[in-house]
């Protein structure tokens, strides 16, 4: 069984720097990226539940970078990388708003990074999924967009 | 020329021959330890047959690899007490045909057992004994011996000179080894066995058990009794004496083999000095067993082991043991969990809850951060969902039952544990049983459970969320909406004293004015604290109070904004010449911090949790010191909320962020020391990180008075607390006595309850100041029921 706090590999594609450092600086980061988050969860839910793992330093909201809205990301930042290890192994896979949500260990968070990527300004999963989410924005991007366009 | 090619060629050789069997001699090396380590696992082979096929081939190997064999096995005993027997089976044949070999292994594990004893490291001592005790039934070693080295571990019990948790440690390791080795001995030797047993009646008798109360999940002993961890353990040896030292639980591959062992020539173990107390020892706290459950309490089945069988203890500790192994990985942990080996025969489950509970709730401190525990039944849920969630929700209602006893600590755990737990599982539970919960005090134990669960369960979630899901009965238990109340609004500023420039201040800073302008409309409003006399008043509380409104009524929408709006009045440039506002109105003033502290919870009384996270972000900032914070707790303003959770999730903040800082700097002393002194010793190592000057004598002297000084303000802290907490407790219980009243009021026992709590979160930090503590505040003039609760936490350690 691979361990918890192992790298996953993914790795960010608008990192500035080799690969070499990019891994050096996961291996030793304490900030997490936690992903499938809803679009209603708050601030206080998201330091409620992190800072039972260890104190957390900050919470950056991921948002959508048209509407500054929250878009289902976040970065949290502990102050030691024992506590971003116990997020790990104990918040990662468990649920928050009723919704599994999903840690992995980040380079670190730099201005702009706090922005979706995808085209519509949210996150880039949230163009191309097919199914139905309430708790993020309903239908996938393209599939809305497909739905509004009139028949030819 | 040729020659000389031919030389080449064999050198080239014979090194890469050289090189080959190193590599080979590794290659075996690896594989006589996979051997070892894995035998006993599951293979298609009986067990009986891989012990004597792997008791073959290390005595083949046993030649060359002697050490490397003598190390793996010895570490194998110590690691994995679950496979004791199968590890002195296999020692037991390897002794039938090597006599050497297994006298060696003897003189190794002797040793071993006198550095664990040395070092302070009791769980391993405890194994080499059982491992010992265990090879008296493999032939390994004479009756004996073994008596004589239970005896010698016992004497430490006559030595009055030591704390009773030194004699403690060596007498449970000689119990503990019992389930192994009694049979034999009441067999073989019963009046020595007899001997043994009534030296260590003797002592369980003559202890002392001051530290049974504190430890206690339960004060009650109703419906299972709490027992001390080795009054516990004596019952069972008792029980299984009383079973003419029958037991059914442990497997003994050697039972297969008493042929071929009963020729084998036995050892003797090697005289061993117990080494003596030292005042840097450190010994096991002691615990009280936590019995949740009984056998009525499972359904049809097999049946839970009673509280005094010795399938209990050995069950327990199994358990135990996979948590300490596997607590890291949480779904591994799980996964061997509810394999446990022989799972059918007991209430897995419910052994699982019980074990993983008494962690959860264990005194003082949980092993683990709490968190482990609830991701792991989560995780214990999702594998065994047909029959796991039952079992805890059972074990709820249990705890629920039996609150209105529950230590403090352990309240408080099981609020933050079941919230949590709810939150995975969209907060449905059935709430319904728990109505008449609405009927009593508001601080009855049972009450104040589901007041504090649902407001934890809001944190997790939103209030409606919590308001539509549990039962109109319990409106009166649900949370008030986090909001803030802000005094200098549109329509009431104008009736306030300074109203007026409340709002400008408002309309400026939400403007981006600079710390200098918002200073200069703060400087408007007259100081309420002028007497007419020459004296300047040291702050001007309507600044401090109008500044705070404002500033946390901006930042009200979300932590970040205000703690962007703090931040933003606290940092200046190093070329700025904007004061530092903060720094300006409130400094190190004390007054002037409780008044903004006040302000603040003006603010935000029905928001707990942006309490919580504002007096942080204070502390962090160095806006509030924490005896500002601690006076604060105690003041009259707070009396309301004293019993309250989120007050001590506060004060306990304080005092960890307190310790932090004191163990940081305790760091930084210690690696410049080293760093100082390391470079005169030229270490090669030292060169591959340190690219920093060494420090001088100099710097690390500035360094230790800072760390004195941190040090102090952490005493000082304490000091404060304790006084504080004597104060009003001696205040009620003085009321109580002259108005003919039972001082034994839920407040009190809420009171002394989080007394006790900070000697248990806190006890290492503590016990630094144990002796100023005893010389001027607990002294034996306080009442006894104050008193109590230092000196159980004095008999952690005594």
């Amino acid at each position: 069984m691979t361990s918890s706090v192992a790298l996953s590999s993914y790795r960010d594609q608008h990192f500035r720097g080799s690969r070499h450092l990019q891994e050096r600086k996961l291996l030793n980061s304490t900030t997490l990226y936690v992903g499938n988050v809803s679009f209603y969860t708050t601030e206080e839910q998201l330091y409620e539940l992190f800072n039972r793992a260890g104190d957390v330093k900050r919470i950056v909201m991921g948002l959508d970078k048209q509407r500054k809205t929250p878009c289902g990301f976040i970065f949290v930042e502990y102050f030691c990388r024992d506590d971003a290890e116990s997020c790990m192994r104990y918040i990662n896979g468990t649920r928050l708003d009723d919704r599994i949500i999903r840690c992995d260990w980040d380079a670190g968070f730099v201005e702009g990074r706090q922005y979706g990527r995808g085209k519509t300004g949210g996150q880039v999963r949230d163009e191309y999924r097919t199914d139905y989410d309430p708790g993020r924005g309903g239908y996938g991007k393209i599939v809305q967009q497909k739905t509004i366009l009139p028949q030819s | 020329m040729s020659r000389r090619k031919f030389d080449e060629m064999s050198d080239y050789d014979s090194s890469r021959d050289r090189k080959r069997r190193r590599t080979d001699a590794v290659e075996i090396e690896d594989r006589l330890e996979s051997l070892i380590i894995r035998v006993g696992e599951k293979s298609t082979s009986s067990l009986e047959s891989n012990l004597e096929g792997l008791a073959s081939v290390l005595e083949a190997d046993i030649n060359n690899y002697k050490s490397k064999i003598l190390k793996i096995l010895s570490d194998c005993a110590v690691t994995m007490p679950e496979k004791t027997t199968i590890y002195t089976t296999l020692v037991g044949l390897l002794n039938a045909k090597n006599y050497n070999f297994g006298g060696e292994f003897v003189d190794m594990m002797a040793k071993k057992l006198k550095e664990a004893l040395k070092a302070c490291m009791w769980r391993t001592a405890r194994y080499v004994l059982r491992f010992f005790s265990d090879m008296v039934n493999c032939h390994v070693i004479s009756t004996n011996s073994l008596l004589q080295l239970l005896h010698t571990l016992l004497d430490t019990a006559r030595d009055d000179n030591s704390p009773q948790v030194r004699s403690d440690a060596y007498v449970y390791a000689v119990l503990s080894c019992l389930p192994w080795v009694g049979r034999e001995l009441y067999e073989k030797k019963e009046q020595d066995l007899e001997r043994l047993l009534k030296h260590i009646e003797i002592y369980i008798r003559k202890r002392t058990r001051k530290h049974v109360p504190g430890l206690r999940v339960w004060r009650s002993d109703r419906p299972h009794p709490q027992e001390e961890y080795l009054d516990c353990l004596w019952a069972q040896i008792c029980k299984l004496r009383a079973d003419m030292w029958q037991e059914k639980h442990i497997a003994r591959p050697y039972v297969a083999f008493d042929s071929i062992l009963c020729e084998a020539l036995q050892h003797n173990i090697p005289p061993l000095t117990v080494p003596p107390h030292h005042p840097d020892n450190t010994y096991t706290f002691p615990w009280v067993v936590f019995r949740l459950f009984d056998y009525t309490d499972c359904p049809e089945g097999p049946v839970l082991p009673g509280a005094h069988s010795i399938e209990r203890y050995l069950i327990e500790e199994h358990l135990h043991n996979i948590l300490r192994e596997h607590h890291t990985e949480r779904k591994q942990c799980a996964a061997v969990l509810l394999d446990f080996p022989l799972k059918h025969k007991i209430p897995l489950e419910y052994m699982i809850v019980e074990v993983v509970l008494a962690e959860l709730f264990h005194l003082p401190t949980p092993k683990y951060l709490e968190i482990c525990f609830g991701s792991l039944l989560i995780e214990l849920c999702k594998l065994q969902p047909a029959t796991m969630p039952q079992v805890l929700a059972q074990a709820v209602e249990l705890l629920y039952d039996r609150i209105d006893t529950m230590n403090v600590c352990c309240h408080d755990r099981f609020v933050s544990w079941f919230s949590y737990h709810l939150s995975n599982f969209q907060f449905k539970w059935s709430w319904d049983d728990w109505l008449d919960a609405a009927q009593l005090d508001p601080m009855h134990p049972r009450a104040k459970f589901i007041i504090e669960v649902l407001q934890r369960s809001m944190r997790l979630s939103y209030h409606q969320r919590i308001a539509e899901v549990v039962p109109e009965q319990f409106d009166c238990f649900v949370p008030a909406k986090p909001e803030h109340i802000f005094k200098y609004g549109a329509e009431t500023a104008p009736e306030m004293e300074g109203g007026e420039v409340a709002q400008r201040l408002e309309a400026c800073i939400r403007a981006k004015g600079n710390p200098t302008e918002v200073l200069q409309i703060l400087r408007e409003l007259p100081n309420p604290l002028r007497d007419g006399t020459e004296d300047e008043p040291s702050f001007n509380p309507l600044q401090v109070q109008i500044f705070t409104q404002v500033l946390l009524h901006l930042g009200s929408k979300s932590f970040s904004h205000s703690f962007a709006g703090i931040t933003k009045f606290l940092k200046t440039s190093q070329n700025s010449c904007h004061p530092q506002l903060f720094e300006v109105l409130v400094g190190p003033n004390e007054e002037a911090q409780m008044v903004l502290l006040r302000e603040m919870y003006e603010v935000w009384a029905k928001h707990q949790q942006m309490l919580v996270m504002l007096t942080d972000k204070l502390l962090r900032s160095h806006i509030a010191s924490c005896a500002t914070v601690a006076n604060w707790i105690f003041s009259k303003e707070m009396q309301h909320d004293f019993t309250r959770s989120y007050i001590w999730e506060i004060l306990h903040g304080t005092i960890r962020k307190m310790n932090k800082h004191v163990a940081r700097l305790q760091k930084e002393v210690n690696e410049a020391r080293e760093r100082h002194s390391g470079r005169d010793s030229d270490d090669s190592s030292s060169d591959e990180e340190d690219s920093r000057p060494r420090p001088t004598e100099e710097e690390i002297e500035r360094m230790e008075e800072k760390l004195e000084a941190v040090q102090a303000d952490q005493k000082n802290l304490f000091l404060i607390i304790f006084q504080r907490f004597i104060m009003i407790l001696s205040e009620h219980l003085v009321r109580c006595d002259t108005d003919g009243r039972d001082f034994n009021t839920h407040w009190y026992r809420w009171t002394i309850g989080r007394l006790q709590e900070i000697f248990m979160l806190h006890n290492t930090q503590v016990e630094r100041y144990s002796q100023t503590l005893s010389t001027l505040l607990f002294t034996q003039d306080l009442d006894p029921h104050i008193l109590d609760a230092f000196n159980q936490f004095v008999a952690l350690r005594s």
